[in-house]
């Protein structure tokens, strides 16, 4: 069938090319020492930073959505701004890369709108050099599609969520608190740990923001990869370039299959 | 909440309509820039073709495989979304440099066409058009129509072109509408593969110009909205078997498709 050969040469192939060329030096004999070269101080850098900004947007995100999520689904089901905040989220939760950083560039970068009206008003955001084309920068302009994304795959679960189940809470003696602590939370701990793991693996791929915003590159993983990989100084090292994307492709499949598990175990309460 | 969505959009608005200096009154000129930008007409006109070639393929593709295996062999159902879907666990910057070699083949033996993208494009958008397919599929009743059309002496072409098609028209719109949204705002490829396509421009253009580059951000921002929004009302509904189930799900069912899209291919 068509579809096979075509899945077999464009997605297969390309795995097998990045795990069998983090295996293999420039003269294509078998090695380890793309994989031990990660290692290097400026590569586990990179990693840390990716993992600080991916933790730190994926927790913003998973919080500040987890609340609008919230407040949508305490709301009337067939109400209007349940209809907005849910396709406002799915344009949202697209909307990212080149388009995204210029908006943020206009909006907080030294000339942009907010900048000037505060600094008019007397207040300077930027009072020790522009954060906006470093990491704290980036981190903020990623929570701009984590929490859509988030209001969008936590939803389902609040849903899940029975009234009926307070009104026993209620019946039974218990407390606002003790529906939290013991009916609520409990139920909703694996999905919101779920998702905010899917907001994790989001950020921690993302490329374009990242691309377009920072000005020196390499400060995080896929730009690092693609640093190593079209180097113009005749630098090119396409072998650890792939042992990079490598380890990236194993923290996101590790990170998915744990959504997958607390996905599983949620449905089993939720539906 | 609606602050932090809303004031970076209106920021580009105002930007791109800034004159010169900080006293110089309200102009048009990067927005007329963008014409008069060489550059920037051939990579919008190069993301267009690529949307459509991309949408068509995809088509041509997933929709006689999608029904073949429904049809034939279930069993290899599972399967097929799991590959579908396999794309959004591996990020897309791991994912060009394993396409590299095979693009390097590709412009030297076949041709060095900006289109050749749309070969990795289908890859991206699998997943989205995938599901919503899916979901069109799953409406109708594909097995009793192509026996009912097949006893009635139709050819295998007949029954996908004239009765599974027609039957499940919004849900071919939809996955095209996302096929194109995602095409339009790919970087990560293009840039990686040395191609010039319409968000590598704008990059590029925005080194020189800020104005007109966020003019055309602001333009093909706006063109993604329309189609989304595009995506959540049209399509209402024509198939009977569907409209049971939509109405009990709707409004959200229109925006399906777009739920658990997490991987944005563009970020």
């Amino acid at each position: 069938m068509p579809f096979f050969l075509y899945v077999g040469l464009f997605l297969l192939l390309p795995t097998v090319v990045i795990a069998g060329g983090s295996f293999a030096d420039k003269n294509g004999s078998l090695t380890v020492s793309n994989l031990t070269s990660i290692e290097q101080a400026y590569l586990v850098k990179s990693f840390v930073n990716s993992a600080i900004i991916s933790v730190a947007s994926a927790l913003v995100g998973a919080i500040a959505g987890a609340l609008l999520a919230y407040a949508v689904a305490t709301g009337n089901p067939r109400g209007a701004l349940r209809r907005i905040v849910t396709s406002a989220s799915g344009v949202f939760a697209q909307f990212g890369g080149v388009t995204l950083v210029f908006a943020f560039i206009a909006t907080l970068g030294t000339v942009g709108i907010v900048t000037v009206f505060l600094k008019d008003h007397g207040i300077d955001i930027f009072p020790n050099g522009v954060w906006l084309y470093e990491l704290s920068g980036l981190t903020l302009i990623y929570t701009y599609f984590q929490i859509p994304l988030m209001v969008l795959v936590f939803l389902p679960a609040l849903d899940g969520i029975r009234p009926q189940w307070r009104e026993a809470t209620e019946s039974l003696g218990g407390s606002t608190w003790h529906y939290w602590r013991y009916v609520a939370a409990p139920l909703l701990a694996p999905a919101f740990l779920g998702c905010t793991l899917l907001l994790f693996a989001n950020a921690f791929s993302a490329y374009a923001t990242a691309a377009v915003l920072l000005t020196q590159g390499g400060v995080i993983v896929p730009l690092q990869i693609s640093n190593l990989f079209t180097s113009e100084t005749g630098q090119a090292q396409p072998g650890l370039a792939k042992a990079l994307a490598l380890a990236m492709i194993a923290i996101v499949t590790i990170v998915m299959l744990l959504y997958a598990l607390l996905q599983r175990r949620t449905s089993r309460w939720l539906r | 909440m609606g602050v932090f969505f809303l004031v970076p959009i209106a920021a580009m608005f105002e930007f791109s309509t800034r004159g010169n200096s900080v006293t110089a009154p309200r102009t048009m000129e990067a927005w007329t820039n963008i014409i008069k930008t060489p550059d920037l007409v051939d990579a919008i006109i190069a993301s267009l073709e690529l949307a459509a070639i991309t949408s068509i393929a995809m088509l041509v593709l997933l929709l006689p495989t999608m029904v073949w295996v429904r049809l034939r062999l279930p069993r290899l159902n599972r399967i097929v979304e799991f590959i579908c879907l396999l794309p959004l666990t591996i990020p897309a910057i791991a994912l060009v440099v394993g396409l590299f070699p095979i693009s390097r083949w590709m412009r030297i033996n076949i041709s060095d066409s900006i289109l050749m993208l749309s070969f990795f494009y289908l890859i991206l958008v699998m997943p989205y058009s995938y599901r919503a397919l899916d979901a069109g599929l799953a409406a109708i009743d594909i097995k009793t129509l192509s026996e009912a059309a097949r006893s009635l002496g139709a050819g295998w072409g007949t029954v996908m072109l004239r009765v599974i098609v027609p039957n499940m028209s919004s849900a071919i719109l939809n996955a095209c509408l996302l096929s194109v949204a995602v095409v339009l705002g790919e970087y990560t490829f293009a840039n990686l593969l040395t191609y010039e396509n319409l968000q590598v421009a704008i990059a590029y253009v925005g080194l020189v110009s800020a104005g007109t580059s966020i003019a055309v951000a602001v333009a093909s921002l706006l063109f993604a909205f329309v189609l989304l929004m595009v995506l959540s009302f049209v399509g209402r509904p024509r198939e009977r078997m569907a409209r049971a189930e939509e109405t009990i799900v709707a409004p959200e069912s229109r925006i399906l498709p777009l739920r658990d899209s997490y991987i944005g291919v563009q970020k």
